[in-house]
């Protein structure tokens, strides 16, 4: 028994700010103290706040360390190990309130939260399959093999309302319905987890995979008994080597225990798990294109029906859902459709898992019943916008979604309000922009984030996307006329028509949704030749502020391309003569704005 | 994704191809092993030249067409060798709205290289990558796995210092 635990996260937003020579500094310190007897350093999976990491929990206290160095291991060694005294310094901020330590459920990030998908994510060590079960893993599993018929499994998922979390919100029981029953002879039937989280910005399912693996494992083998499958696929990226290491180690404890393969608590059922790795194409995570790529092809979509669940890998019967909607599974088992139909709203039930990204404060991953409102998520979770900058839109479902303006900051959030207000689920990234943020330069960057991931199959995601992001940099270079906003509109609905997929499908909405709220953006590039948040270069100006320039030079030094000169006017109470831009030479990179300690330069 | 045809000689040694040749035998029989093995061979190379595409498709006795076609469809394979120093660049939603886009384009005119080239003494070769997954830490970009987080472009030099 050990008398405290130190959780440190190990997951990639910590680890890549440290976490593994904090993990190794408590351990030197443990053992230089005595210690290494009475605490355990455990290396868990995501706590959800990036933005503090590493985060360093210590128990029983439950006192939450963040921004540790390693530096500051002894301090907490000495003080709060051995002598029992918390090191306020270092305690995340919020958790200090006059004198006093808050329990971290209590700080404004964690308060609203509900953590379903995520709940053992920071809680257990990853790499232990006992810990898994000791917070009731795998008793689902149990539970389905021992107690229920495939088809009770079927109407618990029915009845629950759980819908994929991947991006189009298909009820998940109805997909294994149909993976049960359209072809009732099959010979072979998969499973298969789409774990191959593409949407830039979105990070949930390597959370999940880092922070709790078995939970997956568990709910596909529940998935393989309700369809009456016994081979699973995980399709994982390449980019998650942290999260791969742990499915390995997973899957092969697992096989130990019994949990995988033959004769499954001995109740005769068969399931066993294989991994399969992306290799960076984002079309993969469309189902049918993912299912081609573990074939081992060039991962192209091909056209639907046949669906999957009747003709899908190996051109058998297939399910696959993503890995946060298998990370609800075994919890619907245990605690029954109801509880989980008590969360969220009418038709979306639970919770989601968003990452929380761009220009807001807590940056990191948060899990909120469907129907918490985006302010609550931005200003109450996420902090609100660093700096005092005010909130002009958050972007919802990377590539294949759009922009939510201020004016819907009070819809609340489910699957069907962000179809209505022209954005989409998608799988969860949720970026905040500020006044800085140009909308149409964001809508150009997923234009080419599109045009480069589209696999060239069908013609019109390959050449209409390609002419789209022409017509974008046109308006962005201040070339385009107020016709060709029509032509880009006209051209993004025969593109969402005619696509193969989803992702041509949804390809137009980044742009579609700008042009519905940020209409004025567009105009003002286009008719006053203007970027009016002094994004697009083409569009600027450079000026300096003859009143303001003390005449140092500094900015002539870093200017590249040799436009900025002395002039011959000395300002009021100024020693030197004040420097002009040459806008002929300009080339708008910006280095004198950010040279000058005067703040002589602007731009507009 | 490249197809450009690498313009540095292809250096395979006998125990390379010897290692391959053994990785085709353990996997072919699989379903689907054709990406398996496609990523264990860059694994063995570091990228995927014609020589060693024709290789896979011998042995496993499919066209090299299929092998070119599955090796220039994926972003992770590389038809091109990589630099001593592996830059890669985060241009992910999050870092982007951070100004990663500045950081780029910085290092491509620092390094005098475009995005999936390798500088001509092989030292430093620059791409553009998705999501890290470290948005707390926008803009980031990573040397051969290092994490470099919340950086502007003035602090690119000094980064690159350390690895010359």
């Amino acid at each position: 028994m050990y008398r405290s635990h130190v959780l440190v996260c190990g997951g990639t937003g910590c680890t890549s700010s440290g976490s593994a020579q904090i993990i190794e500094a408590f351990e030197k310190e443990l053992k230089a103290n005595d210690l290494e007897n009475e605490v355990a350093v455990v290396r868990t999976g995501c706590h959800g706040l990036c933005a503090l990491g590493p985060i360093v929990l210590v128990y029983p206290e439950g006192s939450f360390y963040s921004m540790v160095k390693a530096e500051d291991v002894p301090e907490i060694v000495s003080e709060h190990l051995l002598k029992g005294r918390v090191v306020t310094r270092l305690l995340y901020d919020e958790t200090v309130q006059e004198a006093e330590v808050l329990p971290l459920a209590e700080t404004g990030f964690y308060k609203k939260q509900k953590r379903v998908a995520l709940r053992n994510c920071g809680v257990i060590n990853p790499e232990n399959i006992d810990e898994y079960i000791a917070v009731d893993g795998y008793q689902a599993l149990g539970k389905v093999l021992t107690e229920m018929t495939p088809e009770q499994v079927i109407d618990t998922i029915l009845a629950s309302g759980l819908r994929g979390r991947g991006g189009a919100g298909f009820p998940t029981g109805q997909k294994w319905k149909l993976a049960r029953t359209l072809v009732p002879d099959a010979d072979q039937k998969y499973v298969c987890c789409n774990a191959d989280e593409g949407d830039p910005g979105a990070f949930m399912d390597r959370s999940v995979l880092e922070g709790d693996p078995h939970v997956v494992l568990e709910a596909m083998a529940i998935a393989g008994y309700a369809i009456g499958a016994n081979q699973g696929y995980i399709y994982v990226r390449a980019e998650y080597p942290i999260a791969i290491e742990r499915l390995r180690i997973a899957i092969g404890q697992a096989r130990e225990y019994g949990l995988l393969g033959k004769d499954i608590f001995g109740t005769g059922f068969d399931f066993d798990i294989d991994l399969r790795f992306g290799a960076g194409a984002f079309v993969c995570g469309e189902e049918t294109a993912l299912m081609t790529s573990i074939e081992g092809n060039r991962g192209e979509p091909r056209p639907r029906p046949p669906f999957p669940a009747v003709k899908g890998l190996f051109a058998k019967p297939t399910v696959l859902n993503n890995v946060e909607t298998y990370a609800n599974v075994p919890r619907i088992i245990l605690n029954g459709p109801e509880w989980f139909a008590s969360m969220g709203t009418e038709k979306s039930k639970g919770t989601k898992v968003f990452a929380l990204g761009g220009k807001i404060k807590n940056t990191g991953l948060v899990e909120v019943p469907m129907g918490t409102t985006l302010r609550e998520v931005v200003e109450d979770i996420g902090g609100g916008i660093p700096n005092g900058k005010k909130f002009k839109a958050a972007q919802t479902g990377g590539p294949s979604g759009g922009c939510i303006p201020a004016e819907h900051f009070d819809v609340p959030i489910d699957y069907d309000n962000l179809i209505a207000i022209g954005s989409m689920m998608g799988s969860g990234g949720l970026i905040v922009m500020d006044e800085d943020n140009c909308m149409v330069d964001i809508a150009k960057f997923f234009l080419e984030f599109t045009v480069d991931e589209s696999c060239g199959k069908c013609t019109p995601c390959r050449i209409g996307t390609k002419r789209m992001y022409e017509m974008l940099e046109k308006i962005t270079k201040g070339q385009a006329t107020l016709e060709d906003l029509d032509k880009l509109e006209e051209l993004c609905y025969y593109i969402k028509a005619n696509s193969l997929c989803g992702l041509g499908q949804t390809a137009p909405n980044p742009v579609l949704s700008t042009l519905r709220y940020f209409r004025d953006e567009y105009v003002a590039h286009v008719v006053d030749k203007r970027c009016p948040a002094g994004v697009c270069k083409d569009l600027l100006s450079f000026s300096i502020d003859k009143e303001k320039c003390i005449g140092c030079g500094m900015c002539a030094r870093q200017c590249p391309a040799g436009a900025i000169s002395k002039t011959d006017y000395i300002a009021p109470g100024k020693k030197l003569p004040a420097m002009a831009i040459d806008t002929a030479k300009c080339v708008k990179c910006g280095a004198c704005m950010s040279t000058c300690k005067f703040a002589a330069i602007s731009k507009k | 994704m490249s197809y450009k045809k690498a313009n540095v000689p292809f250096a395979g040694t006998a125990e390379q191809e010897a290692q391959l040749r053994k990785v085709i035998a353990e996997n072919k029989d699989e379903k689907g092993a054709l990406m398996p093995i496609m990523q264990k061979a860059q694994d063995i190379y570091g990228y995927l030249p014609i020589e060693v595409q024709t290789i896979i498709a011998d042995e496993m006795g499919i066209p090299l067409e299929k092998v070119y076609g599955v090796a220039t469809f994926y972003a992770q394979f590389s038809l091109n060798p990589k630099g001593e120093y592996q830059i890669s660049v985060c241009l992910g939603t999050a870092c982007y709205v951070k100004g990663s886009g500045d950081i780029y384009a910085k290092l491509e005119e620092i390094l005098g290289i475009k995005g999936g080239e390798c500088t001509p003494d092989r030292k430093f070769s620059l791409d553009a990558c998705r999501c890290v997954g470290a948005c707390g830490l926008a803009p980031v970009m990573t040397i051969n796995g290092e994490v470099f987080g919340r950086i502007t472009p003035k602090d690119v030099q000094g980064i690159l210092d350390k690895y010359n």
